[in-house]
């Protein structure tokens, strides 16, 4: 079952492409980091899974061929905007209760219990805490729907380092204990490791790499031999990226399995430089690129 | 502000070092290792349920399904259906005499080998994590196309 998924998805605002032919299968039961510089279409992206924005061409189903935005994917979806927007004069307590209305299935329980967790006043009027604090609430209130599916526009902004950590720490547990899916964006690339298992580039409104964490990883690799063989290499294997020092050259390749020539050093990436090679070559998303979907789409999660 | 509320008294908790390169699962695996060798953990004791390990770091829950699967291979740890995941064995079957043969092939060996080579102790000491981590990639590589063949049954209690 796909989480997301997006067929050939472009999206103009008046002269502007935000996005353009993207076209993704991600698995369900994935956390997914959506990852870009500012003005990539990140947040197009997020908008038009949620059904906030109308495609200019293309399709955007979620959790299986429900067309986002139509009422069965509103009641699949939940939905933080960047900055948690709440409304500012209501009182915490008011903010639930509110919130329990609109929705046919609210856990109220399980909002209860994360207020008093963080210790959040119920008779204070959400305006008057501060950004993480709301951030937390949005995210208790998105959860509390019970979604199949959790996406979350740089949720990471707003919140200190402790509560950067303690925010996902809450977040991962309830995916422990619900199994739902979760798709956020961000440009802390530093900190996606310990979450993503799944991630997606976005570079100027285009999909430049997308897949399960794991296996990117082992595709791609640090290589570093001879500034004079780095053309060779070139020629037979894709290279992401490389730079040159004096006699020494380091590539970021993707070898998908094949072994360095014997003079070259073998160095695996992290999550954090993988992101950085594609970002700093945007042109390298021409390389055999992310498989299809029809073959992406029977992976299960690890 | 207390994360964790509701955890189960576990023998153990684990700390994750982003700046060391061994994937996160990994140093789990060394962990509940390190302290069975150590003694920290012996055969009965219940290891932190997912969730909680979850939430006290921050991680996505499939890296210590990942680590507790390994670990379970592993014969070190196994779960109780509806209880939890408890230590299972006395130890990894290395036990440090074991290594003795080992280490004095390292110190009549390969370390003089290495000094008359010209290496200093900084030297020898890169020169050793470089192989290591050529080891490790070429297992990796091994492990996957072993796993391309032949699909590998998972599944662990949480």
């Amino acid at each position: 079952m796909n989480a997301v998924e997006t067929r050939a998805l472009s999206k103009r605002y008046r002269g502007t492409w935000a996005l353009r032919d993207c076209t993704l299968a991600v698995p369900s039961g994935h956390v997914v980091a959506l990852v870009g510089p500012n003005g990539a279409g990140k947040t197009t992206l997020l908008h038009c899974v949620v059904g906030l924005a109308r495609p200019t061409s293309g399709t955007v189903t979620v959790m299986d061929d429900m067309p986002a935005g139509s009422e069965q994917a509103l009641g699949a979806v939940s939905f933080v905007a960047q900055n948690a927007p709440l409304l500012s004069h209501l009182t915490v307590e008011a903010t639930i209760s509110f919130t329990a209305t609109l929705n046919d299935s609210f856990d109220t329980a399980l909002v209860e219990a994360r207020t008093e967790e963080l210790a959040l006043p119920l008779k204070r009027r959400v305006g008057r805490l501060s950004g993480g604090q709301q951030t937390q609430l949005a995210l208790s209130l998105a959860l509390a729907r019970r979604p199949a599916l959790l996406v979350l526009d740089e949720p990471l902004a707003p919140l200190d380092p402790l509560a950067r950590h303690d925010f996902m720490g809450y977040l991962m547990a309830q995916v422990a204990e619900q199994r739902f899916s979760v798709v956020f964006s961000s440009h802390v690339v530093s900190e996606l490791e310990r979450v993503a298992d799944y991630l997606i580039v976005l570079t100027e409104g285009r999909v430049q790499l997308a897949g399960g964490i794991d296996q990117l990883l082992e595709e791609h690799a640090h290589w570093s031999g001879p500034a004079e063989e780095l053309g060779a290499l070139e020629a037979s294997v894709p290279v992401v990226y490389s730079e040159v020092a004096g006699r020494l050259a380091r590539a970021v390749v993707r070898h998908a399995g094949t072994e360095p020539p014997w003079n070259w050093e073998d160095d695996p990436l992290d999550v954090e430089e993988l992101v950085l090679a594609y970002l700093r070559t945007p042109q390298a998303r021409a390389l055999p690129g992310p498989r299809s979907p029809a073959a992406v789409r029977h992976r299960g999660p690890e | 502000m207390t994360l964790v509320r509701d955890a189960t008294p576990s023998s153990i908790t684990f700390r994750l070092d982003n700046s060391s390169g061994v994937p996160p699962y990994l140093q789990i695996v060394h962990q509940v290792e390190h302290a069975l060798r150590l003694g920290y953990l012996r055969r009965g004791d219940q290891l932190p349920r997912v969730k909680d390990v979850v939430a006290s770091l921050a991680i996505n829950p499939n890296t210590v399904l990942k680590a507790y699967r390994q670990l379970e291979q592993k014969g070190l740890i196994g779960g109780r259906p509806g209880q939890g995941t408890f230590v299972e064995s006395d130890g990894p079957v290395a036990v440090l005499g074991d290594l003795s043969a080992l280490e004095k092939r390292l110190v009549t060996g390969w370390f003089p080998d290495a000094e008359a080579a010209g290496l200093d102790e900084e030297g020898m000491r890169a020169l050793f994590m470089s192989a290591m981590r050529s080891f490790h990639a070429r297992r990796e590589r091994a492990a996957r196309s072993r796993r391309t063949r032949a699909p590998v049954k998972r599944g662990i209690a949480g």
